[in-house]
């Protein structure tokens, strides 16, 4: 039986998580409200910028000096290339971490969470000498190789998580139906797994999405993707906060959007198995 | 049928020329956000319309991360790049290092010797030129006029520190967010850094002395720290110690700063009326000194270069010669305007009667003048550099000096405390290094 609350206490504990929900989106509210001003009003206080005109200046600006859609391209093709392939490698990792554990299982898993906490920069020299020697700087295929190495270790540990929650006994009904290995993660595992992979996909988007390091050290041109477009608009020395934002705005768009229309399956997915 | 074949034969080979002939070759040039490197992005035309044959493709990073992007480039030979934006730091230890290409065979009419001098000595080792100088600066007094003339005082053109703090205290009210004076406080080597050894040159401070023993606990050191954060605590705006360049630009254009005193390219912004309130209000002046001869102000210019491992250097040297040309400044000019033509790189510039009507022009040139870059301190140093010390090391080091300065401004720690933290740290980095043997 649920609790009662009073109307009071829901008011405050409504009201409190607008609050912090707001606090939380601000910054990104005030750089969508800068991409509007001009420079000249972009650095004013925060009342003045609110109050001065509204301007499309900088979107335009931004639009004649950079190639957005080159660079639109080249995230959606990293990040959802990454994401696919470091889903295919995963699914059947997790299937064989979850249902058929061995001795150093969980070693393997801890493992895998280690290489995530040496710092990027440490391996840059040999992995730009590697790029180098394949000839694979400012490409695609170099960035969706590392960019899917990258995310693997939390793809896969997110899908054990959520591969952990289902029964093994509905498996072995199927393989008891005679269902070979193959079909049996296909057609019996990832459909029940749906939201833990949908979520563990979307994050893996978003992340790979608004990957800054290694997309900014081994591209050049061709293969560069958003986050390069907002870093030719920042500058120690000049006014550029309005095109910044305008640009900051701009590679955020498309990722934010896909947040907000997927967030019922990302929530549902990352409180999967929270409530038994 | 023989004909036919030798008709075909004979076109196919005339194609092949021609298509040979029209090949475009297309150079990557890095650089930074800065207004004058965007600005020649929307200029190319009279680059293409001169060279038909050469593509240019853009990269343009903040300075930092170019600063990374490619010296990991230059040093792994990766090639991406053609030509490379690089600073006045840079140029010496890459040129020693043999990463860049040589332009000491540019041509005849590019005219070298106009280069002003203290520029071109930052950009030659060894009397070889490394890299071509694409804006120069120096920095100055930035003062509000009229906030001077209500305090009943005159800025001299070559002021003393003592001027400097008469005249700050003097414009202050902190009631009204009125702030005598704006310095960088933010910590990096070329952020407070930068301020900060230009102003201990005049001080008659050293990095270094003869044989690369640090200073910073020497008096001369003790005197700039202290006047630097008394000036700061008593007559700078709060929250000092996070302000770089931007932040004192958009607090000075905002009328709250009574004094700024930073690079000479901020003049065509506090004078810009479509983004400073106090653009008709501004006067300039000579970075202030102590009477000892050296003045408080850095050289600084973005040149640029070629990496040794291209393989278009002849494309790459023919974009870096239109780029850094007479002629380029005509072009702008033309377009743009003489205020908004590339300043600080070239003598003719400042002889031209027209480029002498923009009113930061010749306290530019004075200030770059007045810096030198081989002989930058009082004292005898085994360093280049007015504002850093050309060595590799310099980078981590100048930034970790940076985070104890700041602190001390923040009021996390006293002076005494971060000149003696300073003192260990580059002595340990510099024995380490081999440097003190």
């Amino acid at each position: 039986m649920a609790r009662k609350v009073s109307n009071t206490r829901k008011t405050v504990v409504t009201l409190a998580a607008w609050s912090i929900g707001f606090l939380i989106f601000f910054p990104i509210l005030w750089i969508i409200i800068l991409g509007f001003k001009s420079e000249g009003d972009a650095i004013k206080t925060p009342l003045q910028v609110l109050f001065s005109d509204w301007t499309l200046q900088s979107y335009h600006d931004v639009q004649a000096r950079s190639n957005y859609a080159r660079h639109f391209w080249n995230s959606v093709i990293l990040s959802v290339g990454s994401t696919m392939i470091a889903l295919a490698i995963a699914i059947p990792a997790a299937w064989s971490m979850a249902f058929v554990p061995g001795k150093r299982t969980k070693d393997l898993l801890m493992w895998m969470l280690s290489t995530k906490m040496m710092p990027a920069v440490g391996v840059l020299v040999p992995m730009y000498l590697l790029f180098r020697d394949f000839g694979l700087l400012d490409s695609r295929i170099g960035l969706v190789g590392v960019l899917t190495l990258i995310n693997l270790p939390i793809v896969v540990w997110m899908l054990y998580t959520y591969f952990k929650e289902i029964p093994g006994e509905i498996l072995e009904a199927a393989r008891m139906d005679g269902a070979s290995l193959r079909s049996e993660i296909l057609y019996v595992l990832t459909p029940m797994a749906v939201p833990g992979i949908a979520s563990t996909m979307l994050l893996n988007i978003i992340l790979a999405w608004n990957e800054a390091f290694w997309t900014l050290q081994l591209t050049t041109s061709q293969a560069a993707p958003l986050t390069q477009f907002i870093a030719s608009y920042s500058s120690p020395e000049g006014l550029f906060y309005a095109k910044l934002s305008a640009a900051s705005t701009m590679a955020i768009a498309p990722i934010l959007i896909l947040g907000w229309f997927s967030q019922k399956q990302l929530v549902r997915g990352l409180t999967f198995g929270a409530v038994k | 049928m023989t004909l036919t074949l030798r008709a075909l034969l004979g076109a196919t080979v005339s194609l092949t020329l021609a298509g040979a002939a029209l090949a475009e070759t297309t150079i990557t040039v890095a650089t930074v956000n800065n207004g004058d490197m965007i600005r020649m992005q929307g200029l190319m035309d009279d680059f293409y319309a001169k060279h038909p044959d050469i593509k240019v493709e853009w990269v343009t990073l903040e300075e930092n991360v170019l600063r990374q992007r490619v010296t990991t480039d230059i040093a792994t030979k990766g090639g991406q790049f053609d030509v490379l934006t690089i600073g006045t730091y840079e140029v010496p230890i890459w040129g020693k290092q043999g990463w860049l290409v040589s332009l000491n065979d540019l041509p005849a009419e590019y005219d070298v010797d106009d280069l002003l001098p203290a520029i071109r000595g930052g950009l030659t080792v060894d009397g070889e030129l490394y890299a071509a100088p694409f804006y120069g600066e120096s920095s100055m007094v930035m003062y509000r006029k009229d906030l001077m003339e209500a305090a009943g005082l005159t800025m001299p053109e070559a002021p003393t520190w003592d001027d400097i703090k008469a005249a700050a205290a003097a414009m202050t009210d902190k009631s009204k967010e009125q702030y005598g004076i704006c310095l960088r406080g933010k910590a990096g080597w070329g952020e407070n850094m930068a301020f900060l050894t230009a102003m201990s040159n005049s001080y008659g401070a050293r990095w270094f002395d003869e044989n690369w023993r640090p200073q910073f606990d020497g008096e001369a050191w003790k005197a700039t720290l202290t006047d630097y954060l008394a000036m700061m605590n008593e007559y700078g705006p709060p929250g000092a110690a996070n302000n770089g360049f931007n932040e004192n630009l958009s607090l000075f254009q905002q009328g709250k700063c009574g004094m700024w005193i930073d690079a000479t390219v901020a003049a065509s912004f506090v004078t810009n009326p479509n983004d400073s309130s106090v653009a008709d209000k501004v006067g300039f002046a000579l970075a202030p000194d102590t009477g000892k001869g050296k003045r408080g102000n850095w050289l600084w210019a973005w040149s640029l270069g070629i990496p040794a491992g291209t393989q278009k250097a002849d494309a790459a040297k023919a974009f870096v010669a239109w780029a850094t040309s007479k002629e380029y400044l005509e072009v702008v000019a033309a377009k743009e305007g003489w205020a908004n033509v590339p300043p600080g790189t070239r003598a003719s510039l400042y002889a031209n009667p027209e480029y002498q009507k923009v009113p930061f022009a010749q306290m530019t040139l004075d200030s770059i003048n007045s810096a030198d870059p081989t002989n930058p301190t009082v004292d005898p140093v085994p360093y280049v550099g007015v504002q850093f010390v050309a060595i590799p090391e310099f980078q981590g080091l100048g930034t970790a000096v940076g985070q104890q300065f700041s602190a001390a401004l923040a009021g996390t720690m006293t002076a005494e405390a971060a000149l003696a933290a300073a003192q260990t740290l580059v002595t340990t980095e510099m024995t380490r290094s081999g440097y003190i043997k």
